[in-house]
């Protein structure tokens, strides 16, 4: 598994790689995974249908992030302000 | 009599020199303040071309990664994304109920694919406070992939989050219309239909993209 985070004038950059099977690596990437939530990221997992529908999947915990994932990409949390509400006219 | 007037532009010539020169020295001063002043503005902000170029080339290698090859085709040659709404399941069956545009650094436009009306404009942005270059402003292509991951991973807390607006806030109505029928015309062109017309959202299975 790759934690990759997005970064001004840099594109994507590698945080952290391991195996989640293995518990030192695990460990490695459960450190890594917080670091960057408590620095106020968004985690997402890209994911794909068996019928090849390509989506994300936004984690909060190490623990929500599929074991198979294959990268976790964490990038700025949205920033807007004014309550929102699905669109009007709907 | 030549004597006379010779020494006498003499004396003149030192005595307006002599009236002019703070002036001048003043004048140069001001030019060296205005030069250093502009050199200053054009250098400082750490802004390099090629390292933000290179930023988005990875970028876009994330998104394309990330998206449908359809999806990544669009962005590729139209310069925005679509993604279908995830609520008004009322209306599943004759197929998305709402769409969004999804620009780099713009509001994200929801629109009603059936008649191409303009909801709302959802300004939202991704600061990255550490500012590792001196700006907070992710490349364009990941701040469309940002969008693109929250809006598909959580619509909902992503509108949360967003500012809200009357279409037209920020981008022009007209623009967004022809943007409409740009990707009419390249969806005619390559004998597609939109990916989620009529399809169930909740497709179940999903497994991680590589």
């Amino acid at each position: 598994m790759k934690l990759l985070r997005m970064k001004p004038g840099h594109g994507e950059i590698l945080l952290a790689e391991g195996d989640v099977a293995v518990p030192e690596q695990e460990r490695e990437l459960i450190e890594a995974f917080r670091r960057e939530l408590d620095a106020g990221m968004w985690a997402a997992v890209p994911t794909e249908s068996l019928g090849g529908r390509r989506e994300a999947e936004l984690v909060k915990s190490f623990a929500d992030v599929p074991r198979d994932a294959e990268r976790v990409i964490f990038f700025p949390r949205a920033a807007g302000g004014a309550p929102g509400a699905t669109p009007t006219s709907l | 009599m030549t004597l006379a007037l010779g020494t006498a532009a003499i004396i003149l010539v030192v005595l307006l020199s002599e009236l002019t020169r703070p002036r001048l020295e003043d004048a140069l001063a001001r030019v060296r303040r205005l030069w250093a002043e502009r050199l200053r503005g054009a250098a400082p902000s750490g802004y390099d071309p090629g390292r933000e170029r290179r930023a988005e080339q990875r970028a876009r290698a994330l998104l394309r990664s990330c998206v449908e090859e359809a999806d990544w085709a669009m962005y590729r040659d139209l310069g925005f994304l679509r993604v279908w709404g995830r609520h008004g399941e009322r209306e599943r069956d004759s197929g998305a109920p709402y769409a969004y545009l999804i620009y780099p650094h713009k509001p994200i436009v929801a629109y009603l694919p059936q008649t191409g009306e303009l909801l709302n404009e959802y300004c939202v942005a991704f600061p990255d406070d550490s500012k590792p270059y001196g700006s907070s402003r992710l490349p364009d292509s990941d701040d469309v992939l940002a969008k693109w991951m929250a809006l598909t991973g959580d619509e909902r807390r992503l509108l949360v989050d967003a500012n809200m607006h009357l279409p037209g806030r920020q981008i022009d109505p007209e623009r967004v219309q022809r943007d409409l029928a740009r990707l009419a015309q390249w969806e005619r062109e390559r004998g597609r239909r939109p990916s989620g017309w009529g399809r169930d959202k909740r497709d179940p299975g999903n497994v991680r993209a590589a």
